[in-house]
């Protein structure tokens, strides 16, 4: 079954502050460990896609504002 | 002719100010400038401006700093120690450069001093009082006329080179009754596009700062407050003379003690003596080079400055006159008008000895 | 975007794109990014003004993108009253700091609110001066570590921290009153819906709005941004409860 949502992070901008993800009621996402983006960071990113449920915490909680969510249209 | 009125000098800046279209006042009581703040309150329901009287001087400053940045004419007024509380903000106008008149009824120092006139303020008004490289226009009127017709011109000027104007009067001048010519109220109408008064769609966002934490946009910033302040060195210059033209003894003195003064050069003409008078109106810019001019003049043999204060303006008259011929200084402090008759005896007795 | 989804949550354009000066996980960016969103649902991006304190949030005026001022250390309360008084149907706000709102400028915060000042106070407290390098504020909770007390405060000598909105909530002046957290997502989405409220009797014009909001410094509190929000639960919102103090009509 495909994911109820989804979100895109704009790698560059992210900080890597892990809010999102300790936010995440559904671990759907983590920080890249093995990988930073240009300014050092270990940003966030989606690493169990399918169990998104488009909730919008990560987003809420994001201090730099670089999550978009997506919703499946009902 | 404008109405014509029997004034105190503070309710006369007071009034003049309504009629400049001011629209904020912000300040805070203090003796011997109260009743700026007691006319206007008692005016208030009857014309369009704004008054708050604020927790300090401190918070006046800075309310002045917020009207002026909402685009509107705004004052403050206040004495020797309450501008003193002014300071930082007065250095965060100058560099936000927004547009705003304040007055310095002054009073004689340091400390809590004594509220009698006094003219110790000098160095403060004219060097910068606040932190950082900045100036201002300062404006020292000697009658109450003048504290119309200098409320008028500071806020004009003050729109034009979007700087603070001060007006250092002092309390003889602030508490002293004269007949004035009240100007017919000036239609304002603000322009200035750079006031933050909401982003509308068709323009990018305001904002009003004097922070610079980039050392070259810094100096860029002063490179070009520097610019302005050359500008209004150049264009805004005002001095009276009196009996200057054969003067061979020049007595330099602004604000009440350049009244005293004419007086001083009528009782010396009387005695024979060839003494003239040079007042600076603007302190800040100061008419260096008219001293310059007089200094250089063969026949001048002298400068005798005389203040209120034990010596700040005759800083400046030496810097002009560098050099080129004796500059002595008379003052009194305490809020004490040095007499003609001792100025006189102090100008005969070092004019004996040239 | 992916056929058969739609956008539900974004950036508010209210924001600018400059990236933020904040370190990570800095409650600063979500209470930017919420009082910005507010503003855009309210479309009173046209009408707001406001000011900017010395601190962390000095460069506030380059991510909201509505007219700012940036006032002088403690003086925003002097500066938004001015604005409102001069501009009476414009939205103002200050945005100030522990150290600016509750040391340098408690003065001109109390008079503002006793005054009744017609704009919103949102007032970061985090406890600490993160912008100089963590030193004490008016703040700090007793026993605390900051630089300026490597031993912890001790309220014997330095007192307690100051609940500035206990104080300024019985003051007549103040028509609204409320202290929120960031801490979690159902907090942030509480004090957006407290903005709005606030901004609303701004509407009213019936007195000042304050609004607390309980904040984090990682970086001061030397711990990481998911440690701070813990901290907030166990540490602050203990002594700093979260709710509405005063509204109107209660
Ligand atoms: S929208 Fe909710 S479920 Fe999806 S990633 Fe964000 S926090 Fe997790
Ligand atoms: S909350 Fe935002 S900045 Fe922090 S890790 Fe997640 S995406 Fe990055």
């Amino acid at each position: 079954m495909p994911a109820k949502g989804y979100v895109e992070i704009l790698v560059d901008t992210c900080k890597g502050c892990g809010l999102c993800v300790a936010n995440c009621p559904t671990q759907c996402l983590a920080l890249k460990q093995d990988d930073t983006n240009v300014f050092g960071y270990h940003y966030s990113y989606m690493s169990d896609p399918d169990k998104c449920i488009a909730c919008m915490n990560c987003a809420v909680m994001c201090p730099d504002s670089v999550i978009t969510v997506y919703k499946k249209k009902s | 002719m404008g109405e014509i009125r029997f004034m105190k000098g503070n309710e006369a800046l007071a009034e003049a100010a309504i009629r400049a279209g001011m629209q904020g006042y912000f300040g805070y009581p203090i003796t011997p400038q109260s009743e700026v703040i007691e006319y206007l309150a008692a005016e208030e329901p009857n014309h369009d401006y704004t008054l708050i009287q604020a927790e300090s001087e401190v918070a006046s400053i800075n309310m002045v700093y917020g009207g002026a940045a909402a685009g509107a004419r705004v004052m403050t007024t206040t004495s020797s120690p309450g501008y003193s509380l002014m300071q930082e903000g007065v250095s965060y106008i100058a560099c936000a450069e927004l547009p705003c008149v304040v007055a310095n009824i002054a009073r004689g120092g340091p400390g809590l001093g004594t509220i009698q006139a006094g003219q110790g303020d000098y160095f403060q008004a004219v060097k910068g009082g606040g932190h950082g490289d900045y100036r201002q226009i300062v404006l020292a009127p000697n009658s109450v006329q003048e504290m119309v017709d200098h409320t008028i011109l500071a806020f004009e000027l003050a729109d034009k080179y979007r700087t603070p104007v001060l007006i250092l009067s002092d309390g003889a001048i602030g508490q002293m009754m004269e007949k004035v010519e009240l100007p017919d109220p000036i239609p304002y109408k603000p322009n200035k596009p750079w006031a933050t008064t909401g982003k509308t769609h068709d323009r990018e966002r305001n904002y009003i700062t004097s922070l610079y934490i980039q050392s070259d946009d810094m100096e860029r910033k002063n490179i070009s407050l520097q610019k302005k302040f050359r500008k209004i060195e150049e264009k805004e210059v005002r001095f009276e003379e009196y009996m200057i033209e054969d003067a061979e003894l020049i007595i330099t003195a602004y604000g009440v003690t350049s009244r005293t003064s004419k007086k001083i050069v009528d009782l010396a003409r009387e005695a024979g003596i060839k003494l003239g008078l040079h007042r600076p109106i603007t302190l800040w810019p100061f008419p260096s080079e008219r001293i310059i001019e007089l200094a250089s003049d063969d026949k001048v043999k002298a400068f005798f400055s005389i203040e209120m204060s034990a010596g700040q303006m005759v800083e400046d008259v030496k810097l002009a006159v560098n050099g080129r011929k004796p500059t002595f200084f008379y003052g009194r402090t305490g809020g004490i008008i040095p007499t003609p008759e001792e100025v006189i005896d102090f100008i005969q007795k070092k004019a004996g000895e040239l | 975007m992916r056929e058969g989804y739609e956008v539900i949550y974004q950036k508010p354009k209210t924001l600018t794109d400059n990236k933020m000066h904040y370190c990570p996980g800095c409650i600063h960016g979500i209470m930017h990014k919420i009082f910005m969103e507010v503003v855009e649902e309210m479309d009173i991006q046209e009408k707001t003004v406001g000011v900017c304190p010395v601190g962390c949030s000095v460069f506030a005026y380059d991510y909201m993108d509505v007219d700012m001022q940036e006032a002088a250390h403690g003086r925003a309360a002097a500066v938004a009253t001015a604005i409102k008084r001069m501009l009476p149907d414009r939205m103002v706000f200050s945005y100030q700091g522990d150290g600016d709102l509750a040391a340098i400028g408690t003065a001109e915060t109390l008079h503002a609110c006793n005054r009744g000042e017609n704009f919103l106070f949102i007032f970061i407290n985090n406890g600490i001066y993160g912008m100089t390098g963590g030193q004490m504020a008016p703040t700090t909770l007793n026993g605390q570590k900051t630089t300026t007390s490597p031993l912890g405060r001790d309220k014997k000598s330095m007192g307690s921290p100051l609940k500035m909105t206990e104080m300024v909530t019985p003051l007549d002046g103040v028509a609204f009153a409320a202290r929120v957290s960031g801490n979690n997502p159902a907090n942030v989405r509480k004090a957006k819906r407290i903005f709005r409220k606030a901004l609303e009797i701004q509407q009213q014009n019936i007195g000042t709005q304050f609004v607390e909001v309980v904040s984090n410094c990682p970086s001061g509190w030397k711990c990481t941004p998911v440690e701070s929000m813990d901290w907030i639960v166990e540490q602050s919102i203990p002594y700093y409860p979260l709710g509405i103090f005063k509204e109107p009509g209660k």
